[in-house]
């Protein structure tokens, strides 16, 4: 069905909802280089008027992605809840946004509406929305997960500790992890990316950062950040594995592209399952995600990227994870061309996440190709913890040695939580304090060169 | 944060007048565990001055960021290219992609994977005999490592090609190219198989890393799956002639086989000679 919007003697037409939805979105490169992003400053705005008319129960009859060809659509319209989406479903778009920033809409109204927010819908609000607006609101929501620790509560903030080297050599992965351990990170998931994707490599590295975590106690988890197919294969070996990873995306064709599909997810999921590894919960999944992928596959199916990625929220959802990161700056300026582009990103991947009742975190990052620099990576790591980000990334002097990207650093989580008050796991804290790292207000403490950590390093990194 | 943090002092202590030499705390601390920073190249161990990195760190980060930049954005010296390499007794020809300028190349990929209109008259213009191999050395994300790496690389795969025989098309110098121009040129040149030498997405410790690409068959429209990788050509990474090596070995592999690709592993490393490629042999 086609929209109209008039604007003094201009009448904008838009095709369908999915071409409303693309020129409503504020101005990236992916859109652009799609070729649905709208023509003119003045055709953008006049998107997200008729937009913010569109009743909120059209996203439920008209889908962006076929229904009968896209498995994600169809868990998305099979699956929604709709008694928990009744209290907005007489709202257009519009009065959903005004709705979310008022007082009415409490952090128990919103998690209990989460179940009947669908990904375009959510999608949708965020386009009339400024970055303020995705601060505010997604500060209101809680999503609390658990694994070996409570990762989401308010007030804190996790960080994924990344240890990863170019070559997946167990003393120099080592060498990191104390270093991040000794910095008060790692809260989130000590995960590392792989150089390799070679079975007794990866088993190692399980074995590797499991021993310290079980040797020191440690109430965290671990990862290594493989294909699925791949984790269910070390489980089957008898490897510990903590979290399956995945990468995915918010159409079939684009999960095909990653080698996956929603059975394979679940395969995955169970595999985690069954080993009952999690002490506190049964959090088992870690996915990632980021703006531009499904476009970079030729996925697309003509649908906005930001859209897109809200999806791949939806594709997440089921499988209750612990962890979920968009990778915001990391696929290039060709999809977020500037640091303006990257941090918008951020904040709305970061409010659509939350405000479907997914555990948002956020790869603050850059490549060096981008229009990018460390100032725009702190503003974006500053609204981010504003707004409550579940989690960062933790890298030794933001430099990933292995996948050649910047990101944020040990350094940086300090810095937010000086700043912002923000706490760690209350486990992790409580762990860090009795291991003589951080003091009882949390900040670190200087030490010496005997500390246990250090002492064992010889011997953990032979 | 308005003045640097003391090592045991609580937080809300009255800040000193400006006059006041600071005693008894060391503001920047040193991490004590310095001796693991030997054992990898990521950046551990900084120090800390409160929550922040100590000056030294912040302007070292600053430097490698810059090159990096740099790398990306360094005008590509195509002329210079074509000298040194046709100085080396190779027949070259200088080509260009449809992106017209880095913006358009960084924000458009597909310009960068076809030839502009007049790069590809000059290809039809000309007449090229069958050979078994084109090469492609283009500026990719970093003409900083073209410059650097595809001359001595070239001098140490032309070793190669003479002991194995090979009919090699004029190198073609491409400016603003990503990997899948070389399909289009391959295929021009009526080349069995073609290799792209391009500037890789420079790292912050990795400015001027090459990245080699061979396809078999080269034709528009072949995929990423359809080719062979070897990456990280550098200084510090792979050698010039171990990459050589490993660049003859696939090609040997892709012209008898007839395939380039996931179907064709990398197991070159098997022939090293205590980890070193085997000196080329004429004939």
């Amino acid at each position: 069905m086609p929209y109209r919007h008039v604007v003094g003697p201009q009448t904008y037409l838009f095709a369908d909802l999915r071409d409303l939805m693309a020129k409503a979105t504020p101005l990236r490169s992916g859109d652009m280089l799609a070729g649905v992003a709208a023509a003119s400053a003045e055709e953008n705005v006049a998107a997200r008027m008729c937009l913010a008319e569109v009743p909120l129960a059209t996203f439920l009859s008209e889908a962006l992605v076929p229904y009968e060809t896209d498995e994600v659509t169809r868990l998305i319209i099979d699956t929604h809840d709709a008694a928990a989406f009744r209290p907005i479903s007489h709202m257009n778009v519009g009065d959903f946004r005004d709705f979310l920033l008022s007082g009415v809409a409490t952090s128990e109204v919103l998690a209990a509406l989460a179940p009947g927010v669908t990904p375009e819908m959510a999608a949708a609000v965020s386009k009339l929305m400024r970055n303020q607006d995705l601060i505010a609101v997604a500060k209101k929501c809680r999503v609390v997960t658990k694994f070996r620790n409570t990762i989401g509560l308010p007030g804190t903030m996790a960080v994924r500790l990344q240890p990863n080297h170019p070559t997946d050599d167990p003393a120099g992965v080592t060498a990191s992890i104390l270093d991040g351990l000794l910095y008060g990170c790692g809260d989130a998931v000590i995960g590392i990316n792989p150089a390799s994707d070679s079975l007794p490599v990866l088993s190692e590295l399980l074995r590797l950062i499991d021993g310290i975590i079980q040797r020191f106690d440690i109430p965290t988890q671990a990862c290594v950040l493989t294909h699925v197919t791949t984790s269910t294969e070390v489980i089957n070996r008898g490897v510990p594995v903590d979290l399956v990873f995945q990468s995915i995306a918010g159409t079939q064709a684009a999960n095909a592209s990653f080698g996956i599909d929603l059975a394979v997810l679940r395969e995955g999921h169970e595999a985690a399952l069954s080993l009952k590894r999690g002490t506190l919960g049964d959090n088992v999944m870690y996915f990632e995600t980021g703006q531009g992928s499904a476009l970079s596959a030729n996925a697309h199916h003509g649908v906005d990227q930001q859209t897109l990625e809200a999806r791949a929220y939806a594709v997440a959802r089921p499988f209750k994870p612990l962890l979920v990161n968009t990778v915001v700056g990391f696929i290039g300026p060709e999809y977020l061309y500037d640091g303006k582009q990257i941090i918008r990103a951020g904040l709305e991947d970061h409010f659509c996440g939350k405000l479907m009742g997914v555990p948002l975190g956020c790869d603050v990052c850059y490549t060096n190709h981008a229009e990018a620099d460390q100032d725009d990576m702190d503003t974006l790591m500053t609204l981010l913890g504003a707004a409550g980000v579940t989690y960062i990334m933790g890298i030794p002097g933001s430099d990933d040695v292995m996948l050649n990207y910047q990101s944020t650093s040990f350094h940086d989580q300090l810095y937010l939580r000086e700043v912002l008050g923000l706490k760690r796991a209350p486990e992790f804290e409580a762990w860090l304090q009795a291991m003589g790292i951080t003091g009882p207000d949390g900040r670190l403490k200087t030490q010496r060169g005997n500390h246990p950590l250090l002492a064992a390093a010889r011997e953990l990194a032979a | 944060m308005s003045r640097p943090e003391m090592e045991v002092e609580p937080a809300n202590d009255p800040v000193p007048p400006a006059d006041h030499v600071i005693e008894g705390g060391e503001y920047r601390i040193e991490d004590s565990w310095s001796r693991l920073a030997g054992i990898t190249p990521a950046r551990i161990a900084l120090g800390r001055v409160g929550a922040g990195l100590p000056t030294r760190e912040v302007l070292r980060f600053a430097l490698a960021h810059a090159q990096a930049r740099d790398a990306v954005h360094a005008p590509f010296d195509s002329a210079r290219m074509a000298g040194e390499i046709a100085g080396l007794g190779f027949e070259t020809l200088e080509l260009a992609s449809a992106a017209p300028a880095r913006d358009a190349y960084l924000r458009r990929p597909d310009l960068g994977r076809r030839l502009s209109d007049a790069s590809r008259a000059v290809l039809r213009a000309g007449e090229f005999d069958p050979v078994d191999l084109a090469i492609v050395v283009a500026d990719g994300l970093s003409s900083t490592a073209i410059h650097a790496q595809a001359v001595p690389f070239l001098t140490a795969f032309q070793a190669r090609i003479a002991a194995a025989g090979w009919r090699v098309a004029p190198v073609v110098i491409a400016s603003q190219a990503r990997v899948a121009l070389g399909d289009e040129v391959g295929e021009a040149l009526r080349a069995a198989a073609v290799v792209v030498l391009i500037g890789e997405r420079p790292g912050l410790s990795s400015p001027d890393s090459l990245g080699l690409y061979l396809t078999f068959a080269p034709r528009a429209g072949r995929t990423d799956a359809e080719r062979n990788c070897i990456s990280n050509v550098r200084g510090e990474g792979l050698s010039h002639d171990q990459a050589a090596f490993k660049l003859a070995w696939l090609l040997e592999q892709a012209l008898a086989r007839q395939l380039t690709g996931v179907s064709l592993k990398d197991e070159s490393d098997l022939l090293l000679v205590n980890g070193q490629p085997p000196v080329p042999r004429l004939g």
